[in-house]
């Protein structure tokens, strides 16, 4: 056993493995923090906000912060979760975001998310932004009016797929999902099995052909809110089960 | 409970398919409890055009996609205490808004002129002044009148629908399961 850090979050007692960010030594005790650009084996990126926490009063994000000695984390706040909630439905004013014919409905991230904060209707005026469709590609698809910029793909078509075939162009609200190629999906090196596939949280990025295998209602979130695999039993030590990837740290070592 | 005291109920779909009243009439037998609840005024379930009064509830299924649906919605509001917004167009626009990301001149061309299936040798868009005209884009009925309560789905399950009128007609509330509140 290595000595660990100690910390509290939410008042609870966290040990974190030196080096390890708080959203990851929250996931270890079963604590979970909401988040969207953050998923275990991708570098952190800290861009979507959502898993914003105070340290000592001081917010900021926790799948970039390192967990230190003694810091007194709080997560699961009104006000904290209201700033989520807001971060949430802005995202939903500004893509177009059609759930019901969208075939990541029930295993959405965002969907789920919004779910768990209660979210019925966004409170902001909805953009209606134009964004582009790139079907180019025989199995896979881009749908732009989903993508939440959360560069999840990026990460993982470099990191993972040592490949880059998606990167960022534009700033502000002309910032958009760019492929490395002149202009078309069909035109770069991705391949159906590119790990890129399935890291994105929303429908935005979506291998053609398979869309409606699992039916709606028979899906990830769509009787359980997302972090329940965070908040559940935490995973044996000897596990190796290759389940959720959120609660078995074994197989993230890997 | 007499008809008087019971609670009036009004329902209506603007843009949208019918599917959320559809979803209403899918509670089944509950519709006979439904019945000693309310009261139907104003409604295309019993085809009264105009209100009769005041209501307590009103129902709105569809967003705003012309300036007709812009009046009945404010009438709705005009004679409702609590509206609520029914179904992923109510609350979002929904596929209606698809067209909300194009210029309505393109979106008229392509239906009436350009589109591949259609014969239009005059060249003419319908223009009548007993056609409602279109607004611009498709607005969710809370860009347009307060909402007091939103219920996604494409449609709402039946059995959102009831739980939600059920709670409001009861004074509890609205607090759904989480399988309830879906926006597909």
């Amino acid at each position: 056993m290595t000595p660990g850090i100690t910390f509290t979050i939410d008042g609870k007692q966290v040990t974190a493995a030196p080096g390890q960010t708080i959203i990851e030594a929250a996931d270890t005790a079963g604590i979970y923090i909401p988040r969207l650009c953050h998923k275990p084996g991708l570098e952190p990126f800290g861009s979507c906000r959502l898993c914003t926490v105070t340290v000592g009063g001081r917010p900021c994000s926790s799948c970039t912060q390192p967990a230190a000695e003694g810091i007194v984390v709080e997560s699961d706040t009104d006000e904290l979760n209201e700033h989520r909630r807001a971060l949430l439905e802005m995202l939903f004013v500004e893509g177009n975001h059609f759930c019901m014919f969208c075939e990541k409905s029930g295993n959405c991230e965002l969907q789920a998310l919004a779910y768990k904060f209660g979210i019925t209707a966004p409170s902001f005026t909805y953009q209606w932004q134009k964004h582009d469709v790139d079907a180019s590609h025989p199995q896979i698809l881009i749908d732009r009016n989903r993508c939440i910029l959360c560069a999840r793909c990026v990460r993982a078509s470099q990191d993972l797929d040592g490949k880059s075939v998606f990167g960022f162009v534009g700033r502000g609200p002309n910032k958009r999902l760019a492929v490395n190629a002149e202009a078309r999906l069909s035109d770069t090196n991705v391949d159906v099995t590119d790990e890129a596939l399935d890291v994105c949280p929303v429908g935005a990025l979506l291998r053609k052909h398979v869309g409606y295998k699992v039916p709606i209602g028979k899906r990830q979130f769509d009787h359980t809110p997302i972090g329940s695999d965070v908040e559940g039993e935490p995973a044996p030590d000897d596990c190796g089960c290759g389940g959720a990837e959120n609660v078995c740290q074994c197989t993230q070592s890997e | 409970m007499g008809e008087n005291q019971k609670a009036r109920i009004a329902t209506t779909s603007l843009a949208g398919c019918f599917g959320c009243h559809m979803s209403l009439l899918d509670i089944d037998e509950r519709i006979l409890q439904l019945a000693e609840l309310v009261v139907f005024d104003k409604s295309p379930i019993n085809d009264i055009k105009q209100f009769t009064g005041r209501c307590d509830v009103g129902l709105i299924e569809g967003g705003c996609c012309n300036e007709h649906n812009v009046e009945v919605l404010r009438d709705f509001r005009k004679h409702c205490d609590i509206l609520i917004s029914i179904g992923d167009c109510a609350t979002m626009g929904g596929i209606p808004a698809l067209r909300n990301t194009v210029p309505l001149q393109e979106c008229l061309d392509e239906a009436y002129r350009d589109g591949p299936s259609v014969h239009n040798p005059s060249g003419m868009i319908p223009n009548d002044v007993e056609l409602p005209l279109i607004l611009d884009k498709v607005y969710p009925a809370h860009e347009v009148v307060k909402i007091d309560y939103h219920l996604p789905g494409c449609p709402p399950s039946a059995d959102t629908l009831w739980e939600a009128l059920v709670a409001l007609l009861t004074a509890k509330p609205v607090e759904l399961p989480y399988e309830l509140v879906k926006y597909d």
